[in-house]
């Protein structure tokens, strides 16, 4: 499972942090840092994550795949 | 939708957000017909922003920035082979393997490349680098992993910045060279840039402004650099950060207004053949594009933002399924953002679209303002430092084309934190050792000057 976070969008309001601090982390006090592939145990929590964001900045969903056809 | 619309074949040239966004948007909006998407590197769209910040932390792996799909796209990807042409009367996209892919309507997203130092003997030394993609990005990780004595950054953009600020943080000596006043200042005009330059110097940065790096030495690997002030830096790696070039060059013969600064296209995504004339079946989105902006002055601009990206590659996928009237402009406000040396710098607007600059909230000393831009008394832009929540505010500001400087009230009712606005220093971009992130592809604002230049 992947993520990504719009950061357009992202103003720091840090709720992911608390909900997955595993995957998101701030740099400073308000740039987020996250690792864009989410280990299977911390899908639920990102996935409250994304829910809780007041900005709704951020996106879960498969890898893309690019099998060649 | 009209079913001549939802069917036939579109063919995607370049498979990195803009392309994946639009190819998502094309399924979304109904689109049933056969869906083909080529990119010139080996790997399923990524994210770039992780690739200078995570990733040269040591935080995540550079193939680990692989983007998610909100669905199934269905689609034929043809990845690890380039567009080497467009045959436009014909309807073909050529491809480096020989091969060509017929079209009913073409979406180009080819967007742009990192600028190579111009010399190949010297570029080809063992640690002379660049960074654009995830291959570039685990390369200088690695090295930077290995524990360099230095590395010299070449330009000091937001690339070469995000470079030296990662540099900082895992405690190696870095030492950027920046051809213009200060670092970003084609980002933010040479105002706001004293402030990047003093963050860097604060940090450790051997930051040398107004020189120009004249040579790459080393005997098979990298040692050091000439710089035209007669000094020589010593270092083990170097980045070339000096912008990016746009991937126009397989269009030359396509009769499209294809070149240097873009592919250029009207509000709606649809590009301009060579005659100015509008093509109803070839789209363009993301860094590649050039489009007209009203909120400036229709100023033909090039962004290479994200969200710039995923907006225009929406818009661009809708109107490739919908009637005339149906259509959709693409209008965002242009946003963009960095982190870097502990800060978080945003922007909305174009800043390099100015005249002058006014402090509104917050200060130098704090690092944490908001600066406010304004071109012939109206506000063109913001640019906030660790202040993101206040960008909306400004945005609207932006968009309803207000006065500046803004008056009392403008921020929240606290008075302007500086009453006199400044010049923002806006420089010619030609003197730019990076390209600025925002091109402002016909003139300056205060100058009406074209800015076209022959060859490379």
């Amino acid at each position: 499972m992947r993520i990504v976070v719009d950061l357009t969008r992202c103003q720091g309001y840090a709720q992911c942090v608390f909900l997955a601090p595993q995957v998101f982390e701030l740099h400073g006090e308000e740039a987020l840092l996250y690792d864009p592939d989410v280990p299977a145990g911390l899908l639920d929590r990102v996935r409250q994550a994304a829910a809780a964001c007041p900005v709704q900045a951020i996106l879960v969903g498969e890898q893309v795949r690019a099998d060649a056809p | 939708m009209p079913r001549d619309l939802d069917q036939g074949r579109i063919v995607i040239v370049g498979a990195s957000l803009a392309g994946l966004r639009a190819a998502e948007t094309l399924r979304e909006e109904g689109f049933t017909g056969s869906l083909t998407v080529v990119g010139d590197e080996p790997h399923p769209p990524y994210d770039r922003p992780p690739l200078s910040k995570q990733v040269l932390l040591g935080k995540a792996a550079a193939d680990a920035t692989a983007l998610p799909a909100r669905r199934g796209l269905d689609a034929d990807w043809r990845l690890g082979v380039a567009a080497t042409g467009l045959d436009a009367a014909g309807k073909r996209v050529l491809l480096a393997d020989g091969e060509s892919l017929p079209y009913d309507r073409l979406l180009i997203a080819t967007g742009t490349r990192a600028r190579p130092w111009p010399d190949p003997a010297q570029a080809a030394l063992d640690g002379v680098l660049t960074l654009r993609t995830a291959d570039d990005a685990a390369r200088l990780a690695e090295r930077l992993a290995a524990g360099p004595r230095r590395v010299l950054v070449i330009g000091g953009g937001f690339t070469g910045s995000e470079i030296a600020s990662a540099c900082r943080e895992r405690g190696i000596e870095v030492t950027v060279a920046e051809r213009g006043p200060a670092p970003l200042v084609g980002a933010l005009g040479g105002t706001l840039a004293k402030l990047a330059a003093g963050l860097q110097r604060a940090h450790g940065v051997d930051l040398r402004c107004g020189v120009t790096v004249t040579a790459l030495r080393g005997n098979g690997r990298f040692t050091g650099a000439d710089l035209s002030d007669g000094d020589r830096v010593d270092a083990d790696v170097c980045v070339v950060a000096m912008g990016a070039v746009r991937n126009t060059e397989w269009l030359a013969d396509s009769g499209l207004a294809a070149g240097r600064l873009g592919v250029a296209c009207d509000a709606g995504c649809r590009v301009f053949d060579a005659y100015g004339i509008v093509t109803d079946d070839v789209f363009v989105a993301g860094d590649v594009a050039r489009f007209p902006h009203p909120l400036f002055e229709y100023q033909m601009l090039a962004l290479e933002h994200w969200g710039n990206a995923v907006a225009q590659a929406g818009v661009a996928a809708h109107n490739m399924v919908s009637p005339g009237p149906l259509r959709r402009p693409h209008l965002a406000v242009p946003v963009f953002w960095s982190s870097q040396f502990g800060v978080n710098v945003k922007s909305v607007g174009v800043p390099s679209f100015s005249d002058q600059v006014v402090i509104a909230q917050g200060s130098l000393g704090e690092r944490r303002l908001v600066a406010v831009y304004g071109y012939r008394g109206r506000v063109t832009a913001a640019v906030t430092v660790n202040m993101a929540k206040w960008l909306e505010h400004y945005q609207g500001l932006i968009e309803t084309a207000a006065p500046f400087p803004p008056g009392p009230g403008a921020a929240d009712g606290h008075p302007l934190v500086t009453e006199f606005p400044v010049p923002s220093n806006v420089p010619d971009p030609r003197g730019l050792l990076h390209g600025p992130t925002v091109a402002l592809t016909g003139h300056l604002p205060d100058r009406r000057l074209t800015l076209v230049r022959p060859g490379g």
